[in-house]
């Protein structure tokens, strides 16, 4: 029989359906695997308990007759980010310290009423500001995966970021899926990075309340998974109209499942011309044309399209999120939650909490965000930043009337060292340069694996869809997923 | 654009965070480079492009004006690191 952790979400439901195991003989093989998988770090706190007790629901509900939602009995991890009712929420940062929130984010309350169980909250960046895990308080988060030769020979690899923890725990078979949030590329670049699945949806698809907020103009939550079949079941249970998020989208779930139909003969795809970017790497640009060649087959026209904004999107990035972040972040005061460190005023108790409490990316964000949001640099900075969103949302609106979908690489690069690029920010940012534009213009970006570096490494490609038209996106990845039979894990190398 | 150490005290200030003397000159580095790059967005003419604040392009729904949340005080005071009689507590603001 397959170990129950090589299982994913379509083939468990199944299993479960048929009765082969119990969710909670499930639980107990992912709660020793999370156990035996802890040099990762992938996980900031562990929940065996809440594990076992909702999979012990999940068998007495199959048992009864009784209704069995899309997620009944699968075995997932909560990215630290969405706030869990009685169980500890750290955002990866130290300013959260000892905070257990009274109420559930409507996320991970919408997988808990489709029947999934929690085995425990992710590790990420702190507030969800980074690309390679390395910012959380509580430690990076290692990349299951290896290189074999190269500059990266055997050295611990980052798993991307900032839903670094959800990424390594899919990938080193610490988690059946994983919740995720994206907001420049958080979700698409480490599922990249770590030969897993990841899509962040359209925003306004899923609800934002009882997530802790980075960009809440930028912000949207996404599953995690092995497969695009399994993201698209779990999609589809995370999502919803919620009158709490005034953002959502108050339209109804399609049945994402049914939209992967391998079809996708005469969908047109857009290959953007302005990704191809001077001093690219070539196996990125090989992985690239490769993807394009499959959908060729699969009987896909493939058009070149212009987004001519490209180049502007991470600067304008770089200026929308920190602003959102330091008016965000105001709410960490030392008063209603969190770390408190005394001081001698009130200014000088609220200087002293946040001086201590939020670490160095997240200070520099703030300190960007405040800066361009200040008097005298308002206009030149953040309005400038918001009219070249524009350009690059009506950009992608131009390209849309032409095609159907548009395939791009997810990241400049594969995984890279804990270590690397950690002292020059700008390099740092660089990773989500395919990402960034998708998250300003809010439509939804999925990211599959599709290929293996030189030295033995993920790399994905990304498929970009018009606005609420996750099912064509799901469908196209579907495509690209059977087509690059991705089948190496990590530790064992290309299992061909 | 570059910014000098007394600006990023000022920020530091603005933004109600300690920052140790000796981080701010490595911070104006930093925070100046970050700055240079997006000095970039300048040379993009902008006349007349609406700024965008949000890409959902509905309008904000309204609901009943009723109270639909309430007498949860223990809940809402339950992670303050220092509630005091049904009350979150500050250092002393009026002498």
């Amino acid at each position: 029989m397959t170990k129950l952790t090589d299982l994913n979400i379509a083939t468990a439901r199944d299993g479960l359906a048929k009765g082969d195991f119990s969710a909670a003989e499930l639980a107990e093989a992912y709660i020793q695997a999370v156990e035996a998988g802890r040099d990762l770090n992938a996980y900031i706190t562990e929940t065996p308990e809440v594990a076992l007790e909702r999979a012990r629901e999940s068998d007495d509900r199959r048992a009864k007759g009784d209704h069995i939602g899309a997620m009944d009995g699968i075995p997932i991890a909560m990215k630290d980010l969405f706030c869990t009712e009685g169980v500890l929420t750290t955002a990866g940062s130290h300013i959260l310290d000892g905070f257990v929130p009274a109420y559930e984010s409507t996320v991970s309350a919408n997988l808990r009423s489709a029947g999934a169980v929690m085995l425990g909250k992710a590790n990420l960046d702190e507030f969800a500001m980074g690309s390679a895990n390395i910012t959380s308080y509580y430690g990076p988060v290692k990349n299951p995966w290896k290189a074999k030769g190269g500059p990266s020979d055997g050295k611990d690899l980052v798993p991307g970021g900032s839903s670094g923890g959800s990424a390594a725990a899919v990938a080193g078979g610490l988690a059946m899926a994983a919740t995720g949030t994206d907001t420049g590329g958080s979700i698409r670049q480490p599922a990249s990075f770590c030969g897993i699945v990841g899509i962040k949806p359209t925003y306004g698809r899923c609800s934002r309340w009882g997530t802790v907020a980075f960009a809440s103009s930028l912000d949207q939550a996404g599953p995690m998974t092995q497969t695009v079949q399994d993201a698209a079941i779990m999609l589809g249970a995370m999502a919803g109209h919620d009158p709490k998020d005034s953002t959502s989208a108050p339209i109804a779930v399609p049945d994402f499942e049914t939209a992967i139909t391998g079809d996708v003969k005469g969908l047109t795809i857009g290959i953007p011309k302005e990704y191809k970017m001077d001093g690219m790497d070539p196996q990125i640009q090989a992985l690239w044309d490769q993807g394009i060649a499959w959908l060729k087959d699969a009987g896909c026209n493939i058009k070149e399209v212009s987004l001519p904004h490209t180049k502007y999107a991470l600067a304008a990035y770089y200026i929308v999120a920190p602003a959102e972040a330091s008016a965000n972040l105001a709410r960490y005061d030392g008063v209603r939650f969190g770390l408190r460190v005394p001081g001698d005023s009130l200014d000088d108790m609220y200087m002293n909490t946040r001086g201590e409490g939020f670490g160095d990316e997240v200070q520099r964000r703030i300190l960007i965000g405040t800066y361009a949001l200040s008097s005298g640099y308002y206009d030149a900075y953040y309005i400038k930043a918001q009219k070249v969103r524009t350009l690059i949302a009506n950009d992608f609106k131009t390209a849309f009337q032409d095609v159907d979908a548009i395939l791009t690489p997810t990241a400049p690069s594969a995984a890279f060292a804990l270590g690397e690029k950690q002292d020059d920010p700008v390099a740092m940012y660089l990773n989500d340069v395919f990402t960034v534009p998708t998250s300003l213009a809010g439509l939804p970006g999925i990211s599959v694996p599709a290929g293996l570096s030189s030295d033995g490494l993920p790399l994905g490609l990304q498929v970009i869809g018009r606005a609420f038209d996750e099912g064509t996106v799901l469908n196209v990845a579907s495509t690209l997923e059977s087509a690059a039979a991705f089948s190496a894990k990590p530790g064992k190398g290309a299992s061909s | 654009m570059s910014l000098d150490k007394d600006t990023v005290k000022n920020i530091a200030y603005l933004a109600r965070m300690r920052v140790s003397d000796d981080k701010l000159e490595p911070l104006a580095g930093e925070l100046s480079s970050i700055m240079d790059w997006i000095e970039q967005l300048q040379e993009l003419d902008t006349d007349g492009v609406e700024p965008m604040a949000s890409v959902s392009d509905v309008t904000l729904p309204q609901r009943k004006d009723v109270v639909t949340d309430g007498n949860c005080q223990a809940a809402v005071l339950k992670n303050a690191p220092d509630a005091v009689d049904g009350f979150f507590t500050v250092p002393k603001v009026v002498e």
